[in-house]
């Protein structure tokens, strides 16, 4: 075969790396080869994010090799990685928000005149080129601030592109991008294999990775398990794989009796972002609010739940109107909200597992106003045990935590509440398929005890598979309200998209 | 990795305050975080510099000396503990001085106007709530940044306090008053009843940031006040009590103060909100917000003074005692960064010491945590 010929541009032999006494890396090998989309999957914990930064260059093995084009090579720091030719789009890129498209391309390595002054005009020819050759269409003088999450990566991979980079690596690029989104980003990544640059695509979702990519490599605990053409796979192979189990099954939900309406929300208007939105749930059942990314859906929960403001309708906990604008009368009344992003509003990540556990239940876990640590510590502890929360000690900070175990700690901090009506916004969004499962037996265990569940998520598989009822969104209204055995695919994204379903159906 | 959390930093300081620690924890890991505390340098250096000072300093270790030092900082003390709590959710107050002063003014208005000084202290309490209460409602009902609203009321009160009583100076307070403010605490000699007043607040204080429900959330809007917004902190109105708290003790310390040097003066402790700022960055007191401690501020406010104190009795000049605190100052600031990095370059080779079994691989076990 000819890839032994020509060596691969980037390849990783047998790579260790530890953290303190935790081996996040233990003997991985992997190879790009040109012309190639190469998807990595694993659980999260299985050491994708560590892999990355070792390729970028941020971190530095322990053992093994990194490999350009044969050769050994140490990246000392990402801009060795960078000169060898590597690129990393990170899940969420970090531009100058101030700066113009074409000044974030170029920042740090601007063209200059022969007056030393930068040459805008270059810049800006260089950038419509390489959008060009993305096929994208993007103005190089706009500022990066107002740049969608979608477009921002886009402006990531331009940057690649004007540095000549010959690998690149999307580090879960489609979590936080909507369908029509992601199907351009695959377009551009098509282009770019085709024209020969090595891809690695870091994905959860396996109907991406099976659509775009030409090998799959499967992790398990900082180890490589397998490597083979993804016309050789199938979805279950590999999750077996992955989680080196049998999963029964990704959505478990149970038929759970349906109570009384324990949420009513009549008529929720917040100007400019979501109009007239009612719904009501009733006790034992999964709601989910299906939609495009910014059609308004965790705007309308957060707006139920307190923490925004809304200018008309009312909010209805089991009969009783619920003030706007306090979540602490929300939380009085058995509402609790695990929000979308557990990062920035469902964890403070520099405290601790404990603290973040009980950070709701402090009041209750005081004595005349005094904190009781060993209430608190036996509280946090014991949610642990039941959500099967892996950790190293309750103490240590909950940012040592994977993404998995982290969603867990904001679940505890809420299911510990003792909520009747509970608000899940994307709950297993960056997590991995384990953790997954274990999620959505967790829901569907709190339905069949009475809870109201109300779920936002853009999974579609997840909607169909967990939600009792489908409520649809679009530009902020419901488009559409259907029921367990009218939700398919084909309605939900009709209505997700603002076309009209058919009625009659 | 030896991040600098919250976590570790109150633990120690409830130790002190005699709670009873019956949490069962591992006597190791106690010592450790003892030892990793933010707070530690600055109490090991207040030790320091008093052992060193009361033996190689003439006249430091005497009630007279010892008086006068407690005197000298009390009302940085009192105005640092109400900015620790500020700081702490990542704010700052800079008009504590000026709120000083402009209660001092009022004091000494209404002494002249002929009002009772019992009903001027109750005024003056009031005045100061009213100014905290307006940073407090610029910083929260308006979204303004704390460090620009409280430079511009710092400015404001300071203004109003000239307005008062221009150049003048009220100094005709009854001997009875001043003699008593600096009374000694059941007559021992060294000790001024300020001081233990200070030290009942500070205990209060520390129990209120270390040990209960809203000082725990006081760390939490430090660190992600969204993370606080969403699970219930009423974050601005937390905000608002605080700046209106701070603006309470500015005015009581202005009270005191005048009471203190007998003297209302328009531009009375000018400049002593850099001093409180000071005490409470020394403290160990992150100014990024969710890091800190009451005993460390209170150790960092008393260790500026004695070294100040020492300085002075060996006949230092007053222009070398300002670049020894700033000195100071600097040292502290750089300290903390200094030890992060060496611990961060040792971590690799030898790895954190003593991590428990950090569970990983069996594919769903979860670490049982042996409580019953």
């Amino acid at each position: 075969m000819d890839p032994a010929e020509v060596p691969p541009p980037l390849a990783l032999v047998d790579v260790t790396k530890s953290f303190g006494s935790v081996r996040a890396l233990r003997g991985l090998s992997l190879e790009l080869r040109s012309g190639e989309i190469h998807a990595l999957v694993g659980e999260n914990g299985a050491g994708k994010s560590t892999l990355v930064k070792t390729i970028a260059g941020v971190h530095r093995p322990d053992g093994g090799q990194v490999l350009v084009d044969g050769s050994p090579t140490g990246f000392a720091a990402p801009v060795d990685a960078q000169r060898a030719g590597v690129a990393v789009i990170y899940q969420e890129p970090t531009l100058f928000p101030d700066l113009s498209v074409a000044e974030n391309i170029f920042v740090g390595r601007q063209p200059r005149t022969r007056l030393r002054t930068i040459d805008r005009a270059r810049m800006r020819r260089d950038t419509e080129e390489a959008f060009t050759r993305l096929g994208v269409d993007m103005d190089p003088d706009r500022p990066a601030r107002g740049l969608s999450i979608a477009d921002q990566q886009l402006v990531e991979i331009a940057k690649a592109l004007t540095r000549q980079a010959r690998v690149l690596v999307m580090d879960e690029p489609t979590a936080a991008l909507s369908g029509v989104e992601a199907e351009r980003l695959f377009t551009v990544a098509r282009t770019l294999r085709d024209s020969g640059a090595a891809l690695l695509f870091i994905s959860h979702r396996f109907d991406e990775v099976f659509a775009l990519c030409d090998r799959v490599t499967v992790v398990r605990d900082g180890a490589f398990v397998s490597c083979d053409p993804t016309s050789d796979l199938d979805v279950d192979t590999v999750v077996r794989r992955m989680v080196g189990r049998e999963v029964t099954s990704l959505y478990p939900k149970e038929d759970a009796e349906r109570g009384e309406v324990l949420l009513e929300v009549d008529g929720l208007t917040r100007h400019g972002v979501f109009a007239d939105v009612s719904m009501k749930v009733r006790a034992g059942e999964i709601v989910a609010l299906a939609g495009l990314v910014g059609a308004g859906r965790s705007e309308v929960i957060r707006a139920v739940f307190g923490v925004d403001r809304y200018d008309a309708g009312t909010v209805r906990v089991n009969g009783e109107t619920l003030p706007p604008g306090r979540p602490r009368a929300a939380m009085a009344a058995g509402i609790a909200l695990v929000p979308e992003d557990r990062r920035q509003q469902g964890l403070v990540m520099e405290s601790s597992i404990e603290r973040n556990a009980t950070a709701t239940r402090r009041w209750p876990l005081s004595r005349l106003g005094l904190l009781r640590p060993r209430a608190e510590r036996d509280s946090a502890r014991d949610w642990g045990e039941r959500l099967s929360l892996k950790f190293g000690r309750i103490t240590d900070p909950v940012s040592t935590l994977s993404g998995g175990n982290q969603q867990k700690v904001v679940l505890a901090k809420w299911l510990s509440t003792d909520p009747r009506v509970l608000f899940v916004d994307e709950p297993t969004r960056g997590i991995d398929v384990g953790t997954k499962a274990e999620v959505h037996r967790l829901l569907s265990t709190l339905a069949g005890r009475g809870l109201a569940i109300v779920m936002v998520s853009s999974e579609l598989p997840e909607v169909l598979g967990m939600a009792d009822r489908v409520l649809v969104m679009h530009e902020g209204r419901v488009t559409a309200e259907l029921d367990r055995d009218e939700a398919d695919e084909e309605s939900v994204m009709y209505a997700a998209t603002g076309q009209r379903p058919n009625e009659a159906a | 990795m030896a991040p600098e959390n919250t976590v570790t930093a109150p633990a120690p300081d409830r130790a002190p305050k005699g709670a009873p620690n019956r949490a069962g924890d591992r006597p190791a890991s106690r010592i450790r975080s003892l030892l990793s505390a933010r707070e530690t340098p600055v109490v090991s250096a207040l030790v320091v510099t008093l052992l060193a000072a009361g033996l190689f300093v003439d006249m430091f270790a005497t009630g007279r000396n010892i008086d006068f030092l407690l005197l000298s900082v009390a009302a940085i003390a009192l105005m640092a503990l109400p900015m620790t709590l500020i700081v702490i959710t990542g704010e700052i107050d800079l008009s504590v001085a000026s709120t000083l002063a402009l209660t001092s003014a009022t004091l000494g208005v209404l002494w002249e106007a002929g009002v009772a000084i019992e009903t001027a202290l109750w005024i003056c309490l009031a005045v100061g709530a009213l100014l905290g209460a307006l940073n407090g409602f610029l910083v929260t009902v308006c979204g303004l940044p704390s460090l620009a609203v409280t430079i511009g009321t710092m400015a404001l009160y300071r203004g109003l306090a000239y307005v008062l009583l221009g150049d003048r100076a009220v100094a005709s307070y009854p001997q009875s008053w001043i003699g008593g403010v600096r009374a000694p605490f059941l007559g021992i000699e060294g000790l001024p009843w300020i001081a233990v007043a200070i030290l009942v607040l500070a205990v209060a204080f520390g129990v209120l940031l270390h040990a209960t429900a809203v000082g725990r959330s006081l760390f939490d809007i430090g660190n992600n006040d969204e993370a606080a917004h969403f699970a219930g902190v009423p974050v601005r109105w937390t905000k608002f009590w605080l700046f209106t708290l701070s603006g309470v003790v500015a005015g009581s310390a202005g009270f005191f103060w005048t009471l203190q040097y007998g003297t209302s003066r328009a531009d009375t402790a000018f400049g002593l909100e850099l001093q409180v700022v000071a005490a409470v960055l020394l403290g160990g007191v992150s100014i990024f917000g969710g890091i800190g401690s009451i005993l460390g501020v209170m150790s960092g406010v008393v260790l500026l003074g004695a070294i100040r104190n020492a300085l002075q009795l060996f006949g230092i000049s007053s222009e070398v005692l300002q670049v020894v605190t700033g000195l100071i100052l600097i040292a502290s600031v750089v300290t903390p960064n200094l030890v992060a990095r060496v611990r961060a370059r040792r971590a690799p080779v030898p790895g954190p010491p003593s991590e428990p079994t950090p569970a990983p691989s069996a594919a769903s076990a979860p670490t049982k945590g042996e409580a019953s």
